[in-house]
């Protein structure tokens, strides 16, 4: 029975001289010994959002006049399609070109944001709007051509910040392939220059 | 007493055997008796390398993150994916994913359920594309008495690879007859190096006292190797890569047997390409070479123990490619599929090659079908070797292989046809798939309207 209580006392030491050692005991002292990073001011959401939406607009615009204007204007061999992929001596039209970048974004786990081109009157029904704020967003943008609309939206049990800009007609290719295109329903509006014919959508997760 | 001890020993004996036995299963990797702790029989894509538990497992049966795409990340890159996982990164995409989540492969893919899986490894009932893409019973009055589990039946729909079956792509080839006015696209040829490369026998460098004699000499003097100015040492004499270049004894040695990876050097994308494949998945995981006694379809008994590499199908050293292109598959495949296309059309028309009746490059193949000359991404020219790549699902040889010959909707229809594909398309098809005639429908129906728009304008 003495023999039984000693081998029980050994064991249990022998325990709890390998929990204290799994725990690793020089982990708190390494990190005090760091300083601790300088907390930079952060952005404003709207702020960034603001911001990501300008360079998007902005690269969009120069590949529709330096690129495919561009190529349009010389006759050149190479023609934008929507059936680019599959088609040889094509390239992307504009907007597919904004949607893959959007795509590359939401494969990037490090960007933070995501941003997605929507509408209320899409040729690819996948792109309408798929939640209560974008249809609301959608609507305002519709009515407001000038304004932004900025809100707050969950999704999933995550909360995000949600800012929508309007996505106008600007070009001649842009507005007359939309009207004429077979996959336009019957009740879309004709558009023209300066229509509203979409949204874009930036979301910035809240933490 | 003395009795009592044996027995003691005996058990311990037979406890330090049996937990020896299931340990030596868990830890050694590859071993061969790991199957005895599976929790089930593995799916037809897998069951070469189940000894490799440790591909798709953590340590304590984890599922390793990248375990499928490390595999099946390019061939999903290459079928251009439908549905990406990125795809469903859009957060407004939450409420739809807590129903399915088509960002996990496992949600369609459970391995070791045998008793519930389906053609594709799919192990979930197949109205999968109703969940998200209900409104197309409606938007598409076409589809409004389709059954809502038959979206991804055969030449409709499939979830990754619609290369051949999208709505544009189907009313552009909607015309096509059921045979066209000649092949198109790739077709057999062989390069031809510049003369000044080709060597003779004479020029032969192995040592004297290598075992060579007149026949492998001719041979190889016959082949691309000789004509290209390969000669025996750029395959036979190998060096051992690991060692470091310092090394001096690391002598070049002469070896009678060649390895994957010095066939490798030269065809690359064919060696890359075997790996990936049935023949060649289990040389990728480190494992012994596949044998067809081990398949699990039909294989002919005499052939029960070959091993699959290069040499299986191109022996030295004539390295004869009309060998490999169908008495090297019909050597080992005994299943109805194989056998049937000795009576095939297709046959007959790789008998007329042969014979010198017909074109170069006129006859079918096994491997005009399964093996077929692709492109790489800078425009090479190369047979594929991962036989299994276009059958996942068949559709995909669509475009790869039965649009050189014949029209889309007859493609379709045959490959949908699964009587016909157990023959080995000896006939025409017997049922008709309607896609190509909806997708026309549907671009007739919208060049009206667009017409009527105009009109009104």
């Amino acid at each position: 029975m003495k023999y039984q209580t000693s081998l029980s006392l050994s064991l249990l030491a022998l325990l709890c001289l390998l929990a204290v050692s799994s725990t690793g005991c020089g982990g708190g002292a390494t990190a005090s010994s760091t300083p601790p990073e300088p907390i930079e001011p952060g952005i404003p959401y709207k702020k960034f959002t603001d911001a990501v939406h300008a360079v998007m607009m902005a690269d969009r615009t120069v590949y529709a006049s330096k690129v495919v204007t561009r190529l349009k204007k010389q006759d050149a061999p190479v023609t934008p399609s929507e059936y680019w992929e599959d088609e040889d001596h094509t390239i992307p039209l504009p907007a597919q070109m904004f949607r893959m970048g959007s795509e590359l974004v939401f494969e990037n786990p490090e960007a933070g944001f995501t941003y997605a081109l929507k509408s209320k009157w899409p040729l690819n029904e996948q792109n309408g709007p798929k939640s209560e704020f974008e249809t609301k967003a959608l609507d305002f943008l519709a009515e407001n051509p000038d304004e932004n609309f900025y809100g707050e939206e969950t999704l999933g049990g995550d909360k995000f910040f949600v800012a929508a800009y309007a996505d106008k007609a600007v070009a001649e290719a842009c507005w007359s392939c939309h009207n004429d295109h077979g996959n336009r329903e019957d009740h879309y509006p004709e558009f023209a220059k300066d229509d509203v014919m979409g949204g874009v959508i930036v979301r910035v997760p809240i933490k | 007493m003395q009795g009592a001890n044996r027995l003691w020993m005996s058990l311990i004996g037979v406890n330090v055997i049996v937990i020896g036995f299931v340990a030596y299963s868990a830890m050694a990797p590859g071993a061969l008796t790991k199957t005895m702790l599976m929790p089930g029989k593995t799916s037809h894509g897998h069951y070469q390398i189940e000894m490799r538990c440790d591909v798709c497992h953590t340590e304590g049966s984890g599922i390793r993150e990248d375990a499928c795409l490390d595999c099946h990340a390019e061939e999903l890159r290459r079928a251009n994916d439908t549905h990406p996982s990125s795809k469903f990164n859009d957060p407004t995409n939450a409420e739809l994913l807590s129903i399915l989540d088509a960002q996990n492969c496992l949600s369609c893919h459970r391995e070791h359920v045998d008793e519930q899986t389906l053609p594709m490894g799919l192990t979930m009932p197949s109205d999968y594309c109703y969940h998200c893409h209900q409104e197309t019973l409606t938007t598409r009055p076409s589809h409004a008495n389709f059954a809502f589990d038959s979206c991804a039946t055969a030449g409709c729909h499939n979830y990754h690879d619609n290369r051949a079956l999208y709505e544009n792509f189907l009313n552009k080839h909607a015309d096509e007859p059921d045979f066209l006015d000649e092949m198109v696209r790739l077709t057999r040829s062989t390069p031809t190096p510049p003369e000044s490369k080709r060597l003779t026998k004479s020029n032969a460098d192995a040592p004297e006292d290598w075992p060579t004699d007149e026949t492998i000499l001719d041979d190889w003097a016959s082949t691309a190797h000789a004509a290209a100015g390969v000669n025996c040492g750029d395959c036979h004499s190998i060096k051992d890569k690991d060692a470091p270049k310092s090394d001096k004894n690391n002598e070049p040695r002469w070896s009678q047997s060649v390895a994957l990876a010095t066939c490798g050097e030269c065809h690359q994308n064919e060696a890359e390409t075997f790996l990936q494949g049935h023949h060649g998945m289990r040389l990728a995981q480190d494992l012994p070479a596949m044998t067809p006694g081990e398949s699990r379809i039909a294989m002919h008994t005499d052939a029960a123990h070959r091993t699959l590499d290069c040499n299986a199908c191109h022996s030295g050293h004539r390295f004869d490619t009309e060998y490999a292109s169908v008495e090297a598959c019909l050597s080992c495949h005994n299943d109805e599929h194989s056998q049937s296309f000795l009576g095939t059309s297709h046959h007959d028309a790789w008998i007329k090659e042969l014979a010198g009746e017909a074109p170069r490059g006129s006859g079918v193949t096994c491997a005009t079908c399964h093996m077929p000359r692709i492109e790489d991404e800078g425009g090479d020219r190369f047979v594929q070797h991962n036989q299994n790549d276009n059958l996942r699902p068949n559709e995909k040889m669509i475009r790869e292989v039965c649009m050189n010959c014949h029209g889309l909707a007859f493609s379709i229809d045959a490959l949908a046809d699964s009587q016909l594909v157990k023959e080995c398309f000896a006939t025409a098809p017997s049922i008709h798939i309607e896609s190509v005639d909806l997708a026309r429908a549907r671009f007739e129906e919208k060049q009206r309207k667009k017409e009527a728009r105009l009109k009104k304008k």
